[in-house]
C-alpha cells in the first residue's frame, strides 16, 4: 500500500480545534451543573479516497466525533473544513438550505442494520429516500432504475426492492444500510462500527464490498472500530482516542509495531492474539476509563499511565507532530520506549 | 477410582435439545459430545444460533419448556458427596427440583454476556451475592457477607467492603463482570461456564478479565466451559475447542491442533475470513452465502452448500461422522472418512 506523500497533502476534509461539548443538566429547573466533554480540541486531516481508522474505548468519543464531522451534531466549538473540488467549505459555517444541500456529500453507515432501516418502507422507498428527498430524480422510472444500479453494486438483485428489510439477514440488511449511504455518492462516508453487530462469517463480505466500493468510487472513509484487526484490514491511517481528545495519529504499520503513547501501548498490548502461548508482560490497564463529565487535570491520561511524573498532573499534553506522519500528544514520547505489536508479516 | 475419573468434571453424550415450535422443530443442539477435567477450559465457538449457548443452558437446565425438550442424550456430573465420587446425569433431574437448584450456584457457576441484565437491578451486588451463598451453604448471615467481600475483593474490586453495598448501575461494566464473577465462584464450584463473558466489555477490560479467570482457574482448579465467537479470545483461554455449526460439533481438539492444523472445511473458512492482528495483509476471504434457517437445515452434511470442498451426490447425502484422525482430533466431514457410496 502507498504511503500518502506529506508535500502534496490536500486533505479532503480537516479538522480544527473541534469541540463537542454536552451540557448536563439537574433538577427541576434543568439548572446546567457541567459539560460532558465527548469531543475536546481534535485537530484531524483526512486524504481523498484515504481511510482512516478511529479505535478507542467505548465513550471516547468516537462516535461523537464522527456525527460532529458531518454535522449531524452541531460542534461547541472549532472549524471542520471540507474540500469540494477547488473550494474549500467551512462545514461549521453552513446554516439551513445551504448545510441540507451540502449533506449529500457525506453519509454514515450505523453499527446496527436492524434499527437503522425503516422497518415500515420497502428497499426502494429505504434506498430511494435519499434521491427524492434531494431533488435528484425526475420520474418513478428513474428512481427505480438508479436504486437497482445500486442495490447491485452493493451485491444485492433487482427483485429485492419491493421486499420489506425484516425479510433480509443482518450482512444484507447492512448492505441495503451501504446502498443508502452510496446512492448520493458521497464523498466522504463514516462507518461508525459497521460489522460489530454482525456474525463473523459475514464481516468479511461487508469490509470487502467497502473497500471494493472505496476502490470504485474514490470514496474516503473514517472508520471507526474497537477491533485493532478489522481497522488493521481497512486503515490507511490510525488514530487513536481516549476520553474526547486524540492521543495518537499515525500510518497503520507505524501505530501497531511503534506506539508511541502509553495508551495506545495499553491498548494494543490487550488486544487477544491467535499466536500460540500467553503473552508475557502485558501493559495491562488498571482502572475505568476517566468520567467525560469530570476529567482527570493535566494528560488525561495520567491516572491510569504507568509511565506518570509530575508534569503529566500539571500539563495537559498537545498533538505535537515526532515525525511528518507521526502525532502524539505525550509529554514523554521522546524518552519512552514503548512495546507495539510484532505483526511478523 | 482411577485418577482419570476422578479429574473428570462433566461429560456430555450425544445431547440433542429442541426446541418444538408452530413454524417448525429447532434442532438447536444435535448431538453433541464433549468433557471437560478440572482445571481445563473448553472453549465452544461458532457464530450465532450454531447452539453454543443452548448447549450450556441445557446443562444448566435453564432451557424453557416448552417449547424446548431434551430428546435425547446424558450429562454426567462428577461430584464429591461424603468425600465420595457420585455421578448424576443432569438431564433425568427436574429443572425446578430441589436436586437441580443444587447443582446451579454450587457445583457449577454461570457468568453470563450481559451482567447489567444478569444481576437484579433492585437489590445491591452484596445482597445478590450473599443470597446465592446463603441458599448453597450452612452458614450464618454476617459470614456470607465476609466471604462475599473475600470474593469481591479477590476477583479484584476495590474497596469491598463499601463496594458490596452497591447496586449493579452503580458500577462500570468491567466491575459488573467481576462481581458476576465473584457470584459465581463465592461457592466454590468445580465448573464454571462462561457465556460470552467478554464480548460486551472493552479490550483493555477483556484483557483483564481473561487474566483474571486464568489466575482463578488456576487457585482453584476449576473446569470452565468457554463460549465465544472470537477465535483470538479463545486461543488465549482454551485448552481444547470445539467449533460447533448448526447444532453440531464438526472440528474437537487441542487448541494448538484447531489453529494450526483446522481440518473442517467450516473451521478453515472461518480462519481465513476473519481479519488478523499478525500476519501478513490478505484480502479476506468470506464464506460463501449464509447461516441457513435453524427450520431447514441442510441435509446431509449441513455446511454443504457453503463448503468449496463438497462433492455432490455425497455430502447432500450422507451424514457424516465425528471421527478421530488422531492425537484426539475430531472432524465430522467425508473428507477424511472413508465412505461407501
Amino acid at each position: 500500500m502507498e504511503m500518502l506523500n506529506r508535500d502534496t497533502f490536500t486533505p479532503l476534509i480537516s479538522v480544527r480545534n473541534l469541540k463537542k461539548y454536552f451540557p448536563i443538566q439537574r433538577g427541576f429547573l434543568r439548572k446546567l451543573v457541567g459539560y460532558v466533554r465527548a469531543v475536546d480540541d481534535v485537530n484531524l486531516e483526512i486524504e481523498e479516497r484515504e481511510t482512516l481508522g478511529l479505535v478507542g474505548e467505548s465513550g471516547s468519543g468516537k462516535s461523537t466525533l464522527g456525527r460532529t464531522m458531518i454535522r449531524l451534531y452541531d460542534p461547541t466549538d472549532g472549524q471542520i473544513f471540507f474540500r469540494d473540488g477547488d473550494k474549500i467549505i467551512n462545514l461549521t459555517e453552513l446554516e439551513g438550505e445551504e448545510l441540507r444541500k451540502f449533506r449529500k456529500n457525506m453519509q454514515i453507515i450505523f453499527q446496527d442494520p436492524f434499527s437503522s432501516l425503516n422497518e415500515r418502507m420497502t428497499v426502494l422507498e429505504n434506498v430511494g429516500d435519499p434521491l427524492i428527498i434531494n431533488g435528484l430524480i425526475s420520474s418513478r422510472q428513474e428512481l427505480i432504475e438508479q436504486v437497482v444500479e445500486t442495490l447491485q453494486q452493493v451485491g444485492l438483485r433487482r427483485e429485492d426492492i419491493r421486499r420489506y428489510p425484516h425479510s433480509f439477514s443482518g450482512g444484507q440488511r447492512q448492505r441495503i444500510c451501504i446502498a443508502r449511504a452510496l446512492i448520493l455518492k458521497p464523498k466522504f462516508i463514516v462507518c461508525d462500527e459497521p460489522v460489530s453487530a454482525l456474525d463473523v462469517s459475514i464481516q468479511a463480505q461487508i469490509l470487502n464490498l467497502l473497500k471494493d466500493l472505496q476502490e470504485q468510487f474514490g470514496i474516503t472513509y473514517l472508520f471507526i472500530s474497537h477491533d485493532i484487526s478489522v481497522v488493521r484490514y481497512m486503515a490507511d491511517r490510525i488514530a487513536v482516542m481516549y476520553a474526547g481528545r486524540l492521543v495518537e495519529v499515525a500510518p497503520r504499520d507505524e501505530l501497531l509495531t511503534h506506539p508511541l503513547h502509553p495508551y495506545t501501548e495499553a491498548l494494543l498490548s490487550a488486544v487477544p492474539r491467535t499466536v500460540m502461548g500467553r503473552r508475557k508482560g502485558r501493559a495491562i490497564l488498571t482502572g475505568d476509563p476517566p468520567d467525560p463529565a469530570n476529567l482527570p487535570t493535566g494528560c488525561v491520561f495520567h491516572v491510569r499511565c504507568r509511565y506518570t511524573r509530575d508534569i503529566c498532573k500539571e500539563e495537559q499534553p498537545n498533538l505535537r507532530s515526532i515525525d511528518s506522519n507521526h502525532h502524539v500528544s505525550c509529554h514523554l514520547a521522546e524518552t519512552l520506549e514503548l512495546k507495539g505489536m510484532e505483526i511478523h508479516v | 477410582m482411577s485418577l482419570e475419573l476422578t479429574e473428570r468434571v462433566i461429560e456430555v453424550n450425544n445431547l440433542k435439545t429442541y426446541f418444538y415450535l408452530d413454524i417448525g422443530v429447532v434442532k438447536a443442539v444435535d448431538g453433541v459430545d464433549f468433557s471437560v477435567d478440572r482445571g481445563k477450559t473448553l472453549g465452544i465457538i461458532g457464530e450465532s444460533g450454531c447452539g453454543k449457548s443452548v448447549t450450556v443452558h441445557t446443562i444448566m437446565r435453564l432451557i424453557q419448556s416448552p417449547p424446548g425438550k431434551i430428546v435425547d442424550g446424558s450429562i454426567k456430573l462428577y461430584r464429591f458427596r461424603n468425600n465420595e465420587l457420585e455421578v448424576v446425569d443432569i438431564t433425568k433431574l427436574d429443572p425446578k427440583g430441589k436436586e437441580m437448584r443444587n447443582i446451579r450456584g454450587k457445583e457449577i457457576g454461570m457468568v453470563f454476556q450481559e451482567p447489567m441484565t444478569a444481576f437484579s437491578p433492585m437489590y445491591t451486588i452484596g445482597d445478590q451475592i450473599v443470597e446465592a451463598i446463603l441458599t448453597h451453604e450452612n452458614i450464618d448471615k454476617k459470614k456470607a457477607r465476609e466471604r462475599a467481600i473475600e470474593f469481591l475483593r479477590r476477583v479484584g474490586i476495590p474497596r469491598p467492603e463499601r463496594t458490596i453495598d452497591a447496586y449493579p448501575f452503580q458500577l462500570s461494566g468491567g466491575m459488573r463482570q467481576r462481581a458476576m464473577i465473584a457470584m459465581a465462584l463465592s461457592c466454590y464450584p468445580r465448573l464454571l461456564i462462561a457465556d460470552e463473558p467478554t464480548t460486551a466489555v472493552d479490550v483493555t477490560v477483556q484483557a483483564q478479565i481473561l487474566d483474571l479467570l486464568q489466575e482463578l482457574q488456576e487457585e482453584m482448579k476449576l473446569a470452565i466451559i468457554f463460549i465465544t465467537h472470537n477465535l483470538a479470545v479463545v486461543s488465549e483461554i482454551a485448552d481444547d475447542i470445539a467449533v460447533m455449526y448448526l447444532g453440531k460439533i464438526v472440528e474437537f481438539g487441542k487448541k494448538e491442533e484447531i489453529f494450526n492444523h483446522p481440518l473442517h472445511p467450516y473451521t478453515v473458512a472461518l480462519f481465513r475470513s476473519i481479519p488478523k492482528v499478525e500476519g501478513k495483509l490478505e484480502r479476506l476471504v468470506p464464506i460463501y452465502g449464509n447461516v441457513p434457517s435453524s427450520y431447514q437445515i441442510p441435509e446431509g452434511c449441513s455446511f454443504h452448500p457453503r463448503c468449496e470442498s463438497a462433492i455432490r451426490g455425497i455430502c447432500n447425502v450422507t451424514l457424516p461422522d465425528l471421527i478421530d484422525v488422531g492425537n484426539g482430533h475430531k472432524v465430522r466431514c467425508l473428507i477424511y472418512q472413508k465412505v461407501e457410496v
